[in-house]
Order: structure tokens, then sequence, then C-alpha cells
């Protein structure tokens, strides 16, 4: 079975000279979610950046491997095409525009669907995920709270009626309560509307239990995937992503590797 | 007292002109990030465009407006994709110094093309100056501040209203965040450019029917600069306010203490407006980019 987001042994450098991803490669099938785990710095972002091509933007650029969507090469087609065709990111910290109105926000993102001779959701739909919103359409973004912000940036999302949604880190700093809340609303609109979706999280347990596979990356490479239940079973992502091990977090996911195998050797 | 009132109305009616000029400034540098220092002499080329079609090739006044601004979008548009596309992502000083260029070639090829002679443009505003009370405002002065009033608000409900408005703010606001959701960023670019060039054309239009027309007229685009950043580079209520200010300002040291002081005592007061509020009257801190 052919996946909807096909990303193939690619290698990404900033400023020319800093690498950054190592031959990653992994997958998204039609209709599901997939998450992409690791800590602070482990490439997660640069991953989400090369997909939907704003990786010129800061300097980066894709040295090799191949990215597809939908079947089609898509690694040299610059961001708002790819917004036109179906892919949605959901950048790292909102990105809201703080002077405008909330509805203006939704606004901008109807101009993904330019060209696609379909109409944006309409914003009454957006605000049936996000009832509050509805009560706030005519503040200014800068004034909402962080998750009332979050809510905005992925009710943007819904007006582009995208096929596949990229979220970085939704949940980040916000409350446990809204956390849940939002990741609610995300797997409503994988069911719903029928968008798959590459989540990326450092809240393995939150995105474990919306996914149904799931990828660690640590140091720009993918160290273990696998089906989320295996996942959330396995002994050490249990102890250094989930919190669950009595281990500092200190050490990576490799280290424990070597630790056992050299473990085995001494016994 | 009358007088005050009289030569009050008068540098108000020249603000206004002078905040339509800084509204060109401000709609490219919000959503561009570019101080462009060729904005005086785009208006100096749009008060020409107009002798061209109205004094030259004789055409009526109100067409030789629409070709007018026909002829100055172009020129914005052609501006930004030919010179300033180019140069996307290189540091800010280049790009102000690439268009500090730009003014010279714009006001050699205006001294090449039309001579540098003085001209008067066809006159659109009627000959009966302005009376209200006892007061007199001289007729461009005063049609010239309707005009430019009437100007200024269509910008901004284009701004501020309009989808393609929307999504320049947006691209103001954040680019990356823009171009994520579909938003053609260098279109949004041209349009600002496109969006300023009109405004300029228009100014040049008053501009040269107060005064006269000559390659010099760009200069004024200088001080209005100064306008510019008293009232915060990125900010068009501020532009607008400071316009008026600086206006008022000059005609009433131009009248109370002599035209000597005229361009002084305003840029005194920019100074020391600036020492107290660095980014202008409403300009947020980011300025320092520049
Ligand atoms: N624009 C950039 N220029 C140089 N290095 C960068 C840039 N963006 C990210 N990096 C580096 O790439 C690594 C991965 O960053 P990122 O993908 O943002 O990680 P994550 O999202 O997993 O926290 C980090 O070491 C970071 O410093
Ligand atoms: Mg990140």
């Amino acid at each position: 079975m052919s996946a909807a987001l096909e990303v193939n042994n690619i290698e990404v450098v900033y400023h020319h000279t800093i690498q950054v991803l190592r031959g990653l490669s992994l997958a998204v099938p039609e209709g599901e979610i997939v998450a992409l785990l690791g800590s602070n710095g482990a490439g997660k972002s640069t991953t989400l950046k090369a997909i939907s091509g704003f990786l010129p933007l800061e300097n980066g650029a894709l040295a090799s491997g191949s990215i597809r969507f939908d079947g089609r090469d898509i690694s040299r087609t610059p961001p708002h095409r790819l917004v036109r065709r179906g892919l949605f990111q959901v950048m790292e910290g909102r990105r809201v525009f703080e002077d405008l109105t909330v509805e203006d926000n939704l606004r901008v993102a109807s101009y993904a669907l330019s060209g696609r001779g379909e109409a944006p959701l309409p914003f009454d739909a957006v605000y049936e995920y996000f009832p509050l919103l509805r009560a706030l359409h005519r503040q200014r973004a800068g004034y909402l709270s962080g998750g009332e912000q979050q809510m905005l940036a992925i009710g943007r999302a819904l007006v582009a009626r995208p096929r596949m949604l990229l979220l970085d880190e939704p949940s980040l700093g916000l409350a446990p309560k809204l956390v849940e809340e939002i990741f609610g609303i995300i797997r409503r609109i994988n069911r719903e509307r029928k968008v798959s979706m590459l989540l990326v999280e450092q809240n393995a347990a939150m995105a474990l239990s919306l996914a149904s596979y799931g990828y660690i990356i640590e140091n720009g490479r993918i160290v273990i995937d696998g089906p989320a239940e295996r996942l959330m079973a396995d002994r050490d992502v249990k102890e250094f992503y989930l919190g669950l091990g009595s281990a500092g977090r200190t050490r990576s996911y490799r280290d424990v590797k070597h630790y056992r195998r050299r473990k085995r050797w001494l016994s | 007292m009358e007088y005050f009132l009289e030569v009050s109305l008068v540098g108000l009616a020249v603000g206004g002109v002078y905040a339509l000029i800084a509204l060109g400034y401000v709609l490219v540098y919000k959503t561009t990030r570019v101080v462009n220092f060729a904005h005086g002499n785009i208006m100096m080329f749009g008060a020409y465009f107009f002798y061209t079609f109205a004094a030259l090739l004789g055409l009526h006044w109100a067409l030789a407006v629409v070709l007018t601004l026909v002829a100055s979008a172009a020129l914005g548009a052609g501006i930004e994709r030919v010179v300033l596309r180019p140069l996307l992502g290189r540091p800010a000083i280049s790009v102000v110094m690439v268009t500090v260029g730009l003014a010279a070639v714009l006001h050699g090829a205006a001294q090449m093309i039309w001579t540098p002679g003085d001209f008067f443009l066809p006159s659109i505003f009627p000959d009966a100056p302005i009376i209200i009370g006892e007061m007199f405002i001289p007729s461009n002065t005063g049609y010239g501040f309707l005009v430019a009033l009437a100007a200024i608000l269509i910008f901004l409900v284009l701004f501020r209203f309009t989808r393609s408005g929307v999504a320049m703010r947006a691209t103001a606001a954040d680019q990356v965040a823009a171009s994520s959701m579909g938003v053609n960023v260098p279109a949004m670019f041209r349009l600002a450019w496109i969006y300023a060039a009109l405004s300029a054309a228009i100014a040049g239009i008053v501009v040269g029917s107060i005064t006269t027309l000559n390659p010099t007229m760009g200069l004024i685009g200088l001080s209005v600069l100064a306008v510019v950043i008293l009232g915060g580079l990125d900010s068009i209520p501020g532009a607008i306010l400071a316009g008026l200010i600086i206006g008022w300002l000059e005609a009433l040291t131009g009248f109370y203490l002599g035209g000597a002081y005229k361009d002084v005592i305003p840029f005194v007061v920019l100074i020391v407006i600036l020492m107290i509020r660095p980014y202008g009257l409403f300009g947020t801190p980011e300025i320092e980019r520049l």
C-alpha cells in the first residue's frame, strides 16, 4: 500500500554546514495519525520544514533523499503551492497573526484554497470544533491565551480543508486539561474530516494514545519505530519517553542500547 | 488668533498630502521591510505621467488621471519584480542602498525624458479659493487636501477590509506563517509596491498642482521620510498623524518665525520626540532591524 506521505532517506543541512537530519525515513498512511517523537533539538521541526518546503527560508536545504505527497515528488515545491494541494502545517509556537482579529486569521487561511475550486470551510464549522473562538471572533489574536491561540492555529488549518496535517507540538506550554481537550479535537478532525496527520510531540504518551504508528527520532535519525501499542509497551520507550522509568531523562535511547549490550557482554 | 486658525488650516491641508506620501513608505515597509528611498521619485514620475497625458497628449484630465494610475502601478510592479525580488533574503542595508541607487536612476531618467526645466500641470481644481468664514485656503492646497484624504481613506479600506488587504497584513506580521497558509508572499510584496506607487502618483499630481513640476520634486519624499519615522515606520495611523503634525508645525513656524525656521523647527520637534519615543509615535520596537 502506498502512503499519503513518504519521506525517504532525507539529509538536511543548515547554512551549508550544519547537518541536522541523517538519512531519515518515515511514512504516513492515508487517513491515519502518525506520531514523530523525540526530545528538544532532535530534528522534529526540521523534518516538518523539509516536508512543507520551508527550509530555504532558514537557509537550510535538502541535501539528499526524496519526499512524496500523494505519490508526487514535492521536494522542490514552494510552500504556498503545497498548502494549496492540501498539505497544511500548523507551526510550532502557534504563529497566530497577533494584530489581526480571530476571524481575519481564519480568513487568511482561505488562501490555501486558491485555485482548488473548493470553498473554504465555513467559519461556523470551525466554531463547532472550537466554541470558544466564536465568542472571541472579533478579538485581536494577540490578546488570546495560549490555549485559545492553539485552537485558532488549528482552526486556520480547518478552514484550509487539508488532506494532510503536519502538527508541530500542539501541546507546547499548555495546561494538562487543555492538552487533553486539544488532542480530543485533533482526533475528531482526523476521523470526521478524514485528515491524515503527522503529529510531532514531546508529550509522547498523549501522542501515542492518538496515533496508530510512531517514530522516535534522536540526533536526526529514527532510532525506533512501530505500531503505537508496541511502542507504549516497549521498556526503553517507557523509560525514556513516557516518563515511567526510574532512570533520569538525561541519557538517550542509544545509551540504553549500548548499556544493555555491554551488560550482555559482561554477564 | 484669526491668522492662527487660517495658517493652521493651510498647514493641516499640506500635512494631509504629507500623510498620503508617508502612507506609501509605510505600506512598503510594513509588508516587505524595505525602506524605499526611491518613493519620492516614484511620486515625481507620477506627476510627469500626468503631465505627459494631460498636457503633452492633451487628454481630458480624468482620462489622464486614470492612465497615470495605470502607468504608476506598472512602474511599482516593475520595480518590485526587477529590482527588489532578486534581493529577497539579502541584508536590509544592501536593499536600502539599492533603493537609494534607484532614486538616482529615476531622477536621471526624468531629466533625460522630460528635460530638467519647470512645468505647470494643467489645473484640475476649481480656480476659486476655499473660503470658510473669514478664512481663505488656496484652491490647490484645499482641494489637494480633500483628494489626499479621500485617497488615504480608500487605501485604509483596501488594507483593512479586503481579502488581499488581510493577506497583506498577515504577510506584514509573519511572512512564514502567511505562506504556510497559502498566501503567495512575493505576490503580496508586488501588491504593496503597486499600492505605494498608486498613492505616490496621486500625491504627485496634488504636489505638482500646488507647486511646479521638475525632477527635484522627489526631494519632498526625503523630508516626508522624517514624517514617517516620527509616526513609526510600520504604523499607518502614525504616518497620518505625523503628516498632519509636521504640516501644521511647518505652517506655524513659517508664518510666525519666517521661512528660514520652517524647515528647521519641525525637525527639532522630530528629534525631541524620537529621543522620548525611539520607535516613533506608534511604531513597534523592532525597527532596529533597519
Ligand atoms: N535555522 C537553523 N539554523 C541552524 N541550525 C538549526 C536551525 N534550525 C534548527 N537548527 C538545529 O537543528 C537541530 C534540530 O532542530 P529542530 O528540528 O528545531 O529540533 P526539534 O524540533 O526536534 O526540537 C537543533 O540542533 C537546532 O539547533
Ligand atoms: Mg521543534
